[in-house]
């Protein structure tokens, strides 16, 4: 965790008193018009009381701007000087008198206020009059010579009288309304106080006349500062800037030398941050910062007496932190900073001056007292300035700035104040303070990459720890300073190595360079406490988030390893600092902590021999040559599946005996610079060059933190034959074949086969598999057979398994074979069980095998939309194969429901056919509808069953029934039925007997209309035209002979009959059930026929 | 002419810093590390409001007590940044212009060197001959 240095933390606890450098109050207060009030008894009298609370206490800022001060009636008001009549003798001693600004605040008042309580009724009127005459003649004595005025306010029980002609005599009725009586006085008491400075002002104005130049030049500027002063109690600010103005431009213009350069600095100072104040005031802060450029450009070069630059200094630095102030009240009020300018820059650079006022005072005030060299002044004043908490000083205007870079978005310039706090709390032994500032923000300058920032601030810090004897920090700080990001140069980097060294041994390091003499030996005797400490010598330092002086990066070698092969891992290590480093250990954590004890490199090292070189080479790192470190372990046949995680790599140097320090990366290794390097050096062009096998390019090598266990490679494989596609609803067979190419037993053979879990879920549901092909009667059968034993296998043994599909949908699916067994192997000679499995894949699309049409149709084979009751008709079935493979047709069935009954047996036409691919096998079947209850209506007609199987199947598969729902029919009752019964051909010129017969139907005698059309090819014989009446349910018959004229097909003469009772049914209707056409053969001829003889 | 002249990567570590050798490094290359506030606040003003962002020159970043320091920024974001004393006030705008092109100019000289690596530290002669000659000669 980094501590959340914030500035209120930060910030001196101890309140400074204030110095002779801070501004005086009376400068940096608004000036108000003070008015003194008399004969008020606050302490005793309740009135009294009450008239002074609604005086002063709660003034809203819309009241007037007077300060208010309650005096004896005897006051003695500062004595007023004879007023000189010429300045001709007179030679100023200063530019300002140093109360004057106090005097006219809080000692003279504009106006004089007595109170006195009086009635008009009053019964002792003449005594209490005179008696009020004569306090009011006490006060006018005692302001004998000045301007200022005096007012009599008399305090009345009852409600006034209209005000008299005296303006100075004031009414005040004590009654509920007293504030609004007072906000009436008092208004008129500003009046007073208004004309009171106007007369200071045009009194000094008129000083001018007498001034020359010569002698008097601090007047000028004096009587303008008076006036602008007067200006500014009269509350007129427009011209009090103008005045403190012109003030300024004199003052520069007075003769400046050593001694009065301090005066004419602090009035400047004065009239500047009078001037800065009005011009925020009237928000037109440009100006105000304009002023202040102008006023710190002329005074910055006017250092004066050079013993006492630390003066200048100190109040170069004021003026800074002044302005600073004003601008950061006027931001409270409302102004608006940004980035570029803020309070911040005034707090830096009024920090910068501190800091140079320190350095002048270490300098100059050096020298012991000595009475011949100087005069005893300066040495007072320098021994003063030795006395001075500078740093205290400089750390608070330091937090300041922080404060306000901080809030306008100044990152970097935040971090850079800080560590000029953190340096000068360094400064100020509070080292500890110190510390935690430096250390808060050294992580930016790392993550920056700012090196040469970095290690400046590591130097300070490790002198800091140095000099707390903070073992922990000062190897912290150590191991980063002479590593790579350290810009230090080689001989410091030596140094600072030496004395890691010594630390490491439990030996006392050598001093930092520059470091206060004293605090040496306090640290001194720290760390020799330190070293005599037994016990607590153990440290481990994250170094992920540094740039430590020993690189590490650790890679397995490959992503994953296969359970029955060693997992490698290589740990690579390289020194930057200047000397070569010994280590005592090196081990990886990973992620299983059983790994751990075959990744260490060990090997005790003697307390002396830290320095020489090591006879095991690989336990010392060479600067700049990197070293390989090789581990390898066989992973655990659990782990299979599992990732294996580099979790730290610990680097342990020194020793037990002396002091341990574990450099404690993360993860696989890496710093705080180290990606970005690794960028670098992927774009280089280096990377692309040549080198030496032995050498390993550090830039190159890339940090692998984990890798997989993977299961053995089976050597196992698994064949499928099958005929695919599969028929929808088919027992579909897979033929498994499972083959042991391994060189010892397979255990325990599983197998897992049939729909490959993840697909759509349907799917499960219309997926059935089974080991045995007579079993698939129902749908219960699971989409996938888990763990199908199969036993052990020997080398080279194989093993069939068939497999059985239904698939009730069609689509595509995946299917899965998945042998799992295992197998003993030897890894570096260990024996390990090795659980392997192959998995196969299939992916089967299931079509339909066939397609079914039906039809109904009519005796005559015509397509009709609806049957008639007891007329046969004929079901047409075609079966259209869509199945690559041949179909073995085993039966057709139908199955008729009772509204539908078969004219003859029903049998199938189609048994035993094979039908090929995109063949089709035909079927009719004539059926007939019994009678229906109402006139026309839509019946079932039942189902069509079709049996097959694939040509191709064994016997033992069985055979699939498709049901095939007929469709409904529009069944319909007519009254009249006519059929014929006439032969199945003709012949020219022979008699053709043919008989009607026509059906009543209906319960009623039905009146027949019949009548036969003449046709070119038939003569014939009979009723011509008829009308005949027919009997419920009974039958006539018709007898006509025809006589054939033409041979080939032709038209029967048509046979019309008409009802009288059904108009709508037409002979055309009735036509339909007899035939149209018959085919008439030719004349026969006879044997003995002449054109034979002649042939 | 400048005091210091540095080049900033667009991740804003150093990849040249040269200051006039009399007076203390360090403190130049706080002076321009802390600039980068005022650079990365520009270069975000530049986005939103849609400036001209052909403008590669940043102007004054901010003056301090002693120094100006100036900003350039390229087009791919590596920035430079030139200090001159404020005591030297015959410097002009333009002239700080025609500086920052010079750099410009001597930049994407060394970027176009087939042997620099994009983003290492600029260790040319003939930029740095260039940056000598921009720099205050110190006597």
């Amino acid at each position: 965790m980094i501590p959340d240095v914030t500035c209120k933390q930060i910030q001196p606890s101890r309140k400074m008193s204030p110095t002779q450098w801070d501004l005086p109050p009376e400068l940096c207060c608004r000036p108000m018009a003070f008015v003194a009030l008399t004969g008020l008894d606050v302490v005793y009298n309740a009135i009294h009381r009450a008239i002074w609370d609604a005086f002063c206490a709660n003034r809203r800022a819309d009241r007037v701007p007077i300060s208010f001060k309650v005096l004896p009636g005897d006051h003695e008001y500062p004595k007023c000087r004879t007023k000189r009549t010429s300045y001709e003798w007179y030679i100023p001693k200063g530019i300002l008198k140093t109360g004057w600004m106090n005097k006219h605040l809080n000692l003279v008042p504009a106006l004089v206020v007595l109170f006195y309580e009086l009635d008009w009724d009053e019964s002792q009127w003449k005594e209490k009059q005179s008696e009020c005459a004569t306090k009011v003649e006490i006060v006018r004595t005692s302001l004998q010579g000045r301007n200022t005025k005096v007012a009599v306010v008399l305090i009345q029980k009852k409600t006034p009288l209209p005000p008299g002609e005296d303006v100075s005599l004031f009414v005040l009725p004590h009654t509920d309304h007293l504030v609004g009586y007072i906000i009436r006085l008092e208004n008129a008491f500003y009046e007073h106080a208004q004309t009171y400075y106007y007369t200071e002002i045009r009194r000094v104005k008129s000083h001018k006349e007498f001034l020359n130049k010569t002698t008097h030049q601090l007047l000028f500027v004096r009587h303008q500062f008076k006036i602008a002063f007067f200006s500014e109690l009269k509350q007129d600010t427009q011209n009090a800037l103008k005045y403190y103005r012109t003030a300024y431009t004199l003052i520069h213009e007075l003769r400046a030398h050593e001694t009065n350069m301090l005066e004419i600095k602090t009035m400047a100072g004065f009239i500047n941050y009078k001037i800065c104040r009005l011009c925020f005031q009237h928000n037109t802060p440009l100006d105000a910062i304009a002023q202040f450029r102008k006023h710190i450009d002329l005074c910055k070069k006017k250092i004066g007496s050079a013993e006492l630059a630390f003066e200048h200094t100190a109040w170069m630095s004021k003026q800074f932190q002044s302005f600073g102030d004003l601008f950061d009240e006027a931001i409270k009020l409302g102004l608006t900073a940004i980035q570029t300018q803020n309070p911040g820059f005034y707090y830096q650079q009024a920090a910068y001056y501190a800091q140079e006022r320190k350095q002048q005072a270490t300098h100059l005030c050096i020298d012991p007292p000595d009475p011949e060299k100087e005069k005893g002044g300066i040495l007072a004043l320098q021994v003063k300035e030795r006395e001075v908490l500078h740093s205290e000083l400089i750390i608070a205007l330091l937090s300041n700035a922080v404060a306000q870079f901080k809030k306008y978005k100044c990152p970097r310039m935040k971090s850079h104040l800080m560590v000029q706090m953190g340096e000068e709390y360094y400064y100020a032994k509070d080292y500890t303070k110190a510390l935690k500032l430096l250390d808060y923000v050294m992580c930016d300058y790392r993550t920056e990459r700012w090196w040469t920032l970095l290690t400046s601030i590591l130097a300070t810090a490790l002198k800091c720890s140095y000099l707390m004897a903070q073992i922990k920090d000062y190897i912290t700080y150590s191991l980063e300073l002479v590593g790579r990001a350290s810009t230090l140069r080689d001989d410091q980097k030596s140094r600072i190595e030496k004395n890691l060294i010594k630390v490491l041994m439990n030996e006392v390091p050598e001093p930092e360079p520059d470091c206060d003499v004293a605090a040496v030996k306090a640290a001194h005797s720290l760390w020799s406490d330190r070293v005599a400490l037994a016990g607590n010598n153990e440290f481990t330092i994250e170094v992920q988030d540094y740039v430590p002086f020993i690189q590490c990066k650790a890679k397995f070698l490959f992503p994953s390893f296969h359970v029955d092969n060693p997992v490698q891992l290589h740990v690579y290590l390289r020194a930057d600092c200047p000397h070569p480093v010994r280590f005592s250990k090196l081990c990886v954590s990973l992620s299983n902590q059983d790994y751990n004890q075959y990744c260490v490199v060990e090997e005790p090292c003697q307390t002396k021999d830290i320095l020489e070189p090591s006879a095991q080479e690989n336990m010392c790192l060479v600067p700049g040559k990197t070293r390989k470190y090789t581990f390898k372990f066989v992973a655990r046949t659990e782990d299979v599946g599992k990732k294996i995680e580099i979790t730290a790599v610990d680097l342990m140097l020194g020793n037990e005996n002396g002091r341990c320090v574990f450099v404690n990366w993360r993860g696989g290794g890496g710093d705080a610079a180290s990606s970005h390097e690794a960028l670098q050096a992927t774009r280089s062009f280096k990377r692309r060059g040549r080198f030496l096998e032995q050498h390993v390019d550090w830039d190159t090598v890339s940090i692998q933190a984990s890798t997989m266990v993977i299961s053995r490679v089976p050597r196992m494989s698994v064949q499928l034959h099958h005929e695919p596609p599969a028929l929808n609803n088919e027992i579909y067979c897979m033929m498994v074949t499972i083959q042991s190419h391994e060189d010892t037993v397979a255990k325990d053979v599983k197998l897992t086969a049939g729909l490959k879990p993840g697909q759509d879920a349907n799917l499960t549901q219309t997926t059935h598999v089974t080991l045995t092909s007579s079993e698939m009667g129902d749908d219960s059968h699971p989409a996938l057979l888990p763990d199908i034993s199969i036993g052990d296998l020997q080398p080279g043994q194989k093993v069939e398994k068939p497999l059985y599909i239904r698939c009730v949908t069609t689509g595509s699916r995946i299917f899965l074979f998945h042998v799992s067994y295992a197998v003993n192997t030897t890894v570096q000679n260990k024996d390990i069980m090795c659980k392997c499995h192959k998995d196969e894949t299939v992916t089967i699309e299931t079509v339909v095998p066939f397609e079914v049409a039906l039809k109904f149709v009519s005796t005559k084979f015509e397509n009709q939309d609806r049957v008639y009751v007891d007329i046969p008709f004929l079901l047409m079935t075609d079966i259209l194969s869509a199945s690559p493979w041949p179909l073995h047709l085993v039966s057709s069935q139908i199955q008729l429901v009772s509204t539908m009954t078969a004219v003859d047996q029903p049998q199938s036409q189609v048994e035993q056919v094979i039908l090929q691919t995109g063949e089709c096998a035909s079927e009719c079947f004539c059926l007939r509808c019994p009678p229906i209850i109402n006139g026309t209506s839509s019946v079932a007609s039942g189902q069509y069953v079709i049996s097959w199987k694939r040509k191709s199947a064994c016997e033992n598969v069985p055979v699939i029934h498709t049901v095939v729902t007929l469709p409904h029919v529009i069944v319909e009752s007519i009254p009249l039925y006519v059929h014929a019964e006439l032969p199945s051909f003709g012949r020219v010129r022979e008699s053709l007997p043919v008989k009607y017969h026509i059906q009543n139907r209906t319960g009623l005698v039905q009146d027949v209309e019949m009548s036969v059309e003449p046709s070119d090819a038939f003569m014939f014989s009979g009723l011509k035209q008829v009308r005949l009446r027919i009997l419920p349910g009974t039958e006539q018959e018709m007898l006509y002979n025809f006589y054939p004229l033409m041979a080939g097909y032709q038209s029967l003469p048509s046979l019309n009959i008409n009802l009288l009772r059904f108009p709508g049914i037409s002979s055309q209707l009735l036509r339909r059930f007899l035939p149209s056409r018959i085919f008439v053969k030719p004349q026969g001829r006879q044997v003995d026929d002449a054109s034979i003889a002649a042939a | 002419m400048a005091v210091c002249i540095a080049v900033i990567a667009k991740e804003n570590y150093p990849l040249y810093i040269r200051s006039v050798p009399t007076e203390n490094e360090l403190k130049f290359h706080y002076t321009v590390h802390t600039s980068l506030d005022v650079v990365e606040e520009k270069i975000s003003a530049v986005g939103k409001a849609l400036v001209d962002q052909r403008e590669l020159y940043l102007g004054l970043l901010y003056p301090t007590e002693d120094y100006k320091v100036y900003g350039y920024v390229t087009n791919s974001k590596v920035k430079f940044v030139i200090v001159v004393d404020s005591s030297n006030t015959s410097l002009r705008d333009n002239e700080i212009r025609s500086m920052f092109r010079k750099l410009h100019n001597s930049f994407t000289d060394v970027m176009c060197n087939p042997f620099y690596n994009p983003g290492d530290p600029i260790q040319s002669k003939a930029f740095d001959g260039m940056v000598s000659a921009m720099m205050v000669q110190a006597c």
